[in-house]
């Protein structure tokens, strides 16, 4: 069995003690919620899309908050993800969701081929997950909930 | 008869499994039971001896089957006293049971705005169903609340029962182990004219069952969480109540004939038996039936009490403010079934933990998503005790959660 240390990496609990980007945005900025239908957990990922430089994916994300309850993998993940995505345009965070979900292990992705070179930084280090499968729902939720929150941007 | 836990113990083979060199630790009974040999060998004896069809065909291998699965009936009528194997209905679990109520006796006797009444304690499986009928028929849901140590607060209840239909309450909380009480709410409900409905899934396996004495109308449990096999589960109901109700599932087993002009029904329970049943779960049931009166229901109760007192005692002294456990802290009115909040963890983290050491709980919110908001939490750990479980297995369960202070540094 991996060790809980592969999992309960120290940049993991400080996003879990500490989150960034906690809070809301009022409207018209986005807002979607993601549901763990397993376990109960919430995410709520708000958006704010600066379009001054374009649209679709050309848009900006100028601002994200994160809202909900969840484990220390839910929790930490939104953390790293909301500062991952700050100040990105949203095809390159398109191109991150895609990163992150096949370093989670999820096949069945059309990934681009120049995916393969983004560094996702501190996230990297929830790759232990993949070791815990019934741990990657957590790790994706709020990935999912972001993905959804672009769906309704378009 | 005395209750000799190492003979009990013996019986599961599962409990010697090791992992990573350490033993199970299996606090997950309120989920699923784990099985005794004598219902695996049961199995498998049936399957190498006498597997044939059953209610269809003449030769004897059929019949033998179709004896061997009408055993499993002939047992689950003694284990809650039914005044007839008849009045036992087969299905794929105690949700399928609910939804059966529900969609059968629903449909032919509710209408837009007749009121169905509900506890803020019950499984999804006593609410969906009847959620459903609310978009079909537009009936009503009133919901009985709840004290605030997680009991049933009766005080309005006549009120609440005032012009309903149905009142359909749990017998032992899933979430909070709490025992209601079953005879004094069949009674109120049926003065009041509703049709008493008990889900007896928690509770079956684990006390001793009179369904009679409860004066219920219907009652649905499940075989995989008495020492049976999944994919079985009984409804009992009052021959009057289960004759005057129309069929659920149509198919094969549960007409009597059909034409071109329609079908007319096989006698119950046939009549709620559609397809080829779960015939192999039938001879497991029986002898996990068996197997349960080997050791005597009411010792088994008595075991379960004493566990539940050790249980309450060694987590709330070791960890005091720490932890919160819900339900009821007098062990006459719960079963063994502990849902805790433990320090700021959440019951993921927990849970991970506890399966480094083998400890297997439940985190999550237990299919009970409205009682997590009454407990105003998103999901609790939930460790949960039966017969084969022991004192040890609650001291592993509280070394366990010691070593998650240890990770999270709260």
């Amino acid at each position: 069995m991996p060790g809980l240390e592969d999992l309960y990496r120290e940049i993991i609990l400080d996003h879990y003690r500490t989150p960034r980007n906690r809070g809301e945005l009022e409207p018209p900025a986005i807002k979607a919620d993601g549901h763990n239908p397993l376990c109960g957990d919430d995410i709520t990922v708000y958006l704010d899309l600066d379009t001054s430089a374009g649209t679709g994916d050309d848009a900006v994300i100028r601002d994200i908050k994160i809202g909900g309850q969840g484990c220390s993998i839910s929790q930490s993940s939104a953390s790293m993800m909301s500062q991952a995505m700050l100040g990105k345009s949203v095809g390159d965070v398109n191109a991150r969701i895609r990163r992150f979900k096949t370093l989670m292990g999820i096949e069945g992705l059309d990934e681009i081929e120049s995916d393969a070179d983004i560094d996702l930084g501190d996230l990297e280090a929830l790759q232990g997950v993949v070791k815990f499968p019934v741990r990657i729902k957590c790790a994706v939720l709020s990935w999912n909930t972001l993905a959804q929150a672009l769906t309704q941007a378009e | 008869m005395a209750f000799d836990q190492d003979a009990i113990n013996e019986q599961f083979p599962i409990l010697s499994r090791e992992i990573d060199g350490a033993p199970l630790v299996y606090l997950d009974s309120g989920n699923t039971s784990q099985k005794p040999r004598r219902v695996i060998d049961a199995m498998s004896s049936f399957m190498e001896n006498t597997y044939a069809p059953i209610n269809r065909s003449s030769y004897r291998l059929a019949g033998e089957a179709t004896d061997a699965y009408e055993q499993g009936r002939i047992a689950i009528a003694r284990l809650v006293n039914a005044s007839s194997p008849d009045e036992v209905v087969f299905t794929k679990n105690a949700t399928e049971s609910m939804n059966l109520i529900a969609m059968a006796w629903g449909r032919a006797n509710l209408d837009k705005g007749d009121v169905v009444v509900l506890t803020e304690m019950e499984h999804h499986a006593n609410i969906v169903p009847w959620m459903m009928l609310v978009q079909e028929r537009g009936i009503q849901i009133r919901w009985v609340p709840l004290t605030a140590d997680g009991q049933l607060d009766l005080t309005d209840i006549d009120t609440i029962l005032d012009g309903a239909k149905v009142f359909s309450f749990t017998a032992m909380s899933n979430v909070l182990g709490t025992i209601t009480p079953i005879t004094l709410l069949c009674n109120k409900a049926r003065a009041a004219g509703a049709l008493a409905v008990v889900d007896a899934c928690q509770f079956v396996p684990h006390n001793v069952t009179d369904v009679q004495s409860w004066n219920a109308d219907l009652v649905a449990f499940s075989s995989h969480k008495m020492c049976g096999p999944s994919g079985i589960g009984m409804l009992w109901g009052r021959m009057e109540i289960l004759d005057a109700m129309p069929p659920f599932l149509g198919g094969g087993n549960m007409i009597d004939t059909v034409t071109f002009d329609g079908f007319t029904t096989a006698p119950v329970p046939a009549k709620f038996e559609a397809g080829t049943p779960p015939i192999v779960e039938a001879v497991g049931l029986a002898a996990a039936v068996e197997f349960l009166e080997s050791v005597g229901m009411a010792n088994i109760r008595q075991h379960e009490m004493d566990l539940s007192r050790y249980t309450l005692d060694t987590l709330n002294e070791r960890f005091g403010d720490d932890i919160t456990i819900y339900g009821p802290a007098n062990v006459e009115q719960r079963g063994g079934v502990f849902s805790f909040a433990f320090r700021d963890l959440h019951p993921h983290d927990v849970s991970q933990v506890l399966d480094e050491r083998n400890v297997c709980v439940r985190a999550g919110h237990h299919c009970a998503k409205p009682l997590m908001k009454t407990l105003g939490v998103n999901a609790t750990t939930r460790a949960s005790v039966y017969l084969y479980n022991t004192t040890d297995d609650i001291d592993a369960l509280a070394d366990a959660l010691d070593s998650a202070t240890d990770i999270f540094g709260f």
